[in-house]
């Protein structure tokens, strides 16, 4: 009846908390298990104008969704204007809107930019964009000026003849208008092209010359410390399967590593009407950012009422102090596991969680250094202290007080002799060591030296189990992430409080009476 | 043992009906010991007065000691009487026990031989009430009563100290025997974690078995070499009825008592335990699962006492 209850409860808990971290990974993409950290790009992009004297329309086209990257957070810096951000085709489209206004008029939009490590929603976004048929239009050929039309067709025969599909026939090419020594064909045709964007469009012409679908499209490079950075044009053609893009530049096929698209398509990216000198340019800086922090950002803009209550919510300095308290139950939760199932003796019940919370600080081997130090002169002073027959609580205090001076003296000689190690002794907790003493030297006393050293070296050993536990990075994001796991363990913990078989030491135990 | 057995060694533990400390502090104490009544054994004081008042032979008390300042007066207190022992009221597992023998050259002579000068009486009582021996450390009360002087049929199978018979009383049935043996290496204390034997004791005749030391089985006592197997334990079924008796002290459930043999005064109970240890079941090498569960399995105990010695001895 009872241990029906207890399963009940574990399992209503075991569920909750199951249910809670599904919830967590599934829908706000928390990760369950700790990864390096991200890149994450800063882009703003500044919109700067002198307004004439008329009602002002500025329209900048936004990104959507960039290939390979994750919009982690974005903000606008409007002013007094009017926003209102809208989607068209592969782009958005943000307008701000004002009535009048005076001076140079700037507008900000920021974005965060994160690259997305999962490969599987890179390939879902390829497989997207190859499923929708895009209707492609084969454009008409162009009516050139007759003096072009002469170079176009030359240097489009000469092309053909070098290219097998339209791949190499765009990069053919573009290596004859990018060529340091262009032929005359070439020549003709740039001489009237003074802009970039000119460029681009020229070269849209001839490849509609040989009826190729083309389009241009703006891509922004990321790069450190950039200021006043533009938009560079790139162009895309259609091979009948999927969009290909090249740098008109260069006739480079890949696409840098750092780059994303920022426009895509014919609209502007953008247009102020009622300005002039507009310039549009963008600052780019780069900073790194822990996976956990992009996720909880992407479930506030989602607006998740399970991220307001979690522990991102709380100061740093506050989380820090959780990140070490959450790990105790684990400790516990190990205690359980070797006092009740196992059958390990140690002094005090906690006692070696404690001393494994210490461990933390000092690292394991100078831990156990210092402790087996500590505890061991402590016991010899200890020894002495009985000689004396003090009553109980004065001489718990003067144990307490050795400890403390013993502790103090192996920090000053290890710091001399050069053991920066030694320094950490002072995170000890010394009432839990003048215990050990105390607890130590009774056992000594009544049960002898080996059941002494026994416990004493079992507590050691479960301290270092339970640092090995309690400082494992996996373990330890887990259950800041999904504290929820905290009722896993208390379920467990509950179910283990009605085990009633026999402890593995009980097997030794009970040897004798194998014997028939 | 066949290969199964010996692979799984927890199916020959749970086919001889051996109880793990899990199963004792979940399916026994925990069901069958109420916290309220702890405190009725955990202190030897309240448990003498209750057994003095319901008719049960324990020890004679000569003395409380409170408080530090009564220490002094202890000395004078102690005159009429050549020998006696002290104890905390609230210790465990035999723990700040001292047993004086005798005086001499105006001092004491403890049980192992050893002389002890008033001041280290003093001391050690001291010891006692700041709670060195108590459970949990909290300050206690000492207490100095009559030292029993045990039956001689023992002598030869004790080494110092006082054996004494503990038995496993539940729901008011005695359920399983031993008789505790002190050695040289428990300090005549007949505590079995200190290295006193424990011998088992046939339930219905009161004969032992052979003994357990340091959980190998022994048939000779290792400081006597006097063989312990065997032995007949005078007024048996006395000692029975008397634990028996104990469970309506307290009404736990599920108690050790633990008793002694005097030389003149018969048997006589010395304290009761609400979590006796499961050694017990080395001693006679037999589980107490099963007897356990066959008590369990009743729905009524009977009243009195005779029926249920009775019933012990069907177990």
């Amino acid at each position: 009846m009872r241990n029906l209850h207890v399963r009940l409860l574990s399992l209503a808990l075991i569920l909750f908390a199951s249910g809670l971290i599904f919830y967590k990974v599934t829908k706000l993409g928390l990760p369950l298990l700790p990864s390096e950290e991200i890149e994450v790009w800063s882009v703003e992009a500044r919109l700067g104008f002198d307004p004439k004297d008329v009602p002002i329309k500025a329209q900048l086209t936004l990104p959507r969704s960039p290939e390979g990257y994750v919009i982690a957070d974005e903000n606008y810096v409007s002013g007094k204007y009017g926003l209102a951000v809208e989607d068209k085709e592969k782009n958005r489209i943000a307008e701000w809107a004002v009535r009048r206004a005076k001076g140079e008029q700037v507008l900000y939009y920021h974005l965060q930019l994160a690259r997305d490590n999962n490969e599987d929603v890179i390939e879902e976004m390829i497989d997207n964009s190859k499923k929708s048929k895009e209707k492609i239009v084969f454009p008409k050929i162009p009516e050139y000026s007759e003096g072009k039309a002469t170079a176009v067709n030359a240097l489009l025969e000469e092309v053909r003849q070098k290219s097998a599909d339209i791949k190499t026939f765009t990069r053919e090419l573009l290596l004859r208008f990018n060529s340091k020594t262009p032929d005359e064909n070439v020549q003709l045709l740039l001489s009237e092209v003074k802009t970039d964007k000119e460029r681009v469009n020229l070269i849209r012409e001839v490849l509609a010359g040989a009826r190729i679908p083309s389009r241009t499209i703006h891509v922004l490079l990321l790069r450190e410390g950039m200021r006043h950075g533009s938009l560079t044009p790139w162009i895309q053609v259609h091979n009948e399967q999927e969009w290909l893009s090249f740098n008109p530049g260069n006739s480079e096929r890949v696409m840098p590593k750092n780059s994303v698209i920022w426009q895509m398509g014919d609209n502007p990216i953008f247009n102020v009407d009622g300005g002039k000198n507009v310039k549009l340019d963008f600052s780019i800086s780069r900073h790194t950012q822990e996976p956990l922090r992009l996720a909880e950002q992407r479930a506030r803009k989602m607006g998740s009422r399970a991220m307001e209550f979690s522990l991102f919510s709380l100061p740093v300095e506050t989380q820090n102090v959780y990140r070490i308290l959450l790990m105790v139950p684990l400790g516990a939760f190990l205690i359980v596991l070797l006092r009740n199932i196992i059958g390990i003796k140690t002094f005090g019940t906690f006692m070696p969680i404690l001393i494994a919370l210490a461990f933390r600080e000092t690292d394991l081997v100078w831990g156990i250094t210092l402790f087996t130090l500590i505890v061991a002169l402590g016991l010899a002073i200890r020894f002495y202290l009985e000689y004396l027959q003090l009553l109980l609580v004065p001489r718990l205090a003067s144990v307490l007080i050795i400890v403390i001076i013993l502790m103090t003296v192996v920090t000053i000689l290890s710091y001399k002799l050069g053991f920066e190690h030694g320094l950490s002794v002072a995170l000890f907790p010394m009432v839990i060591l003048a215990m050990t003493v105390e607890r130590m030297s009774l056992v000594w006393e009544e049960h002898g030296a080996g059941e002494a050293l026994q416990q004493g070296v079992g507590s050691l050993a479960v301290a270092a189990l339970g640092y090995l536990v309690m400082s494992n990075d996996i373990l330890n994001h887990l259950i800041f992430v999904f504290p929820e796991v905290l009722l896993l363990i208390l379920a467990l913990t509950l179910l283990l409080g009605r085990y009633t078989g026999y402890r593995l030491t009980e097997l030794w135990r009970f040897r004798a009476t194998f014997g028939d | 043992m066949s290969l199964m057995n010996r692979l799984l060694p927890w199916r020959v533990l749970k086919a001889k009906g051996i109880m793990g400390m899990n199963k004792r502090n979940g399916d026994y104490i925990a069901a069958y010991n109420k916290r309220s009544q702890y405190p009725l054994v955990d202190d030897k004081v309240k448990t003498k007065h209750l057994a003095e008042a319901a008719g049960v032979a324990v020890p004679k008390l000569y003395a409380v000691v409170e408080i530090e300042k009564q220490i002094r007066g202890i000395a004078k207190k102690l005159e009429p009487y050549d020998d006696f022992v002290v104890k905390p009221s609230h210790g465990s597992g035999g723990e700040g026990i001292l047993v004086i023998i005798g005086r001499a050259l105006g001092g004491y002579r403890k049980g192992n031989g050893e002389m002890m000068t008033e001041s280290e009486l003093d001391h050690h009582i001291s010891n006692v009430l700041s709670g060195m021996y108590s459970l949990g450390g909290l300050p206690d009360t000492a207490l100095i009563e009559q030292r029993v002087e045990f039956d001689p049929i023992f002598s030869a199978v004790s080494y110092q100290g006082v054996p004494d018979v503990r038995t496993i009383v539940f729901r008011g049935v005695p359920v399983m025997a031993m008789i505790r043996l002190p050695t040289r290496m428990s300090d005549g204390k007949a505590n079995l974690h200190q290295g006193a034997i424990g011998v088992g004791i046939d339930l219905k005749t009161g004969k032992t078995f052979s003994g357990v030391w340091h959980e190998k089985i022994v048939e000779q006592h290792p400081d006597t070499g006097a063989s312990i197997v065997d032995l007949q334990i005078p007024q048996w079924d006395k000692i029975l009825e008397l634990t028996a008796h104990c469970y309506d002290l307290a009404g736990l459930g599920y108690t050790g008592v633990d008793i002694v043999l005097d030389r003149d005064h018969g048997p006589l109970m010395l304290e009761m335990n609400a979590r006796p240890g499961l050694s017990i079941q080395i001693a006679n090498q037999c589980g107490l699962l099963k007897r356990l569960e066959k008590i369990e399995a009743l729905d009524d105990i009977p009243e009195s006492i005779e029926d249920r010695v009775k019933l012990a001895k069907t177990l």
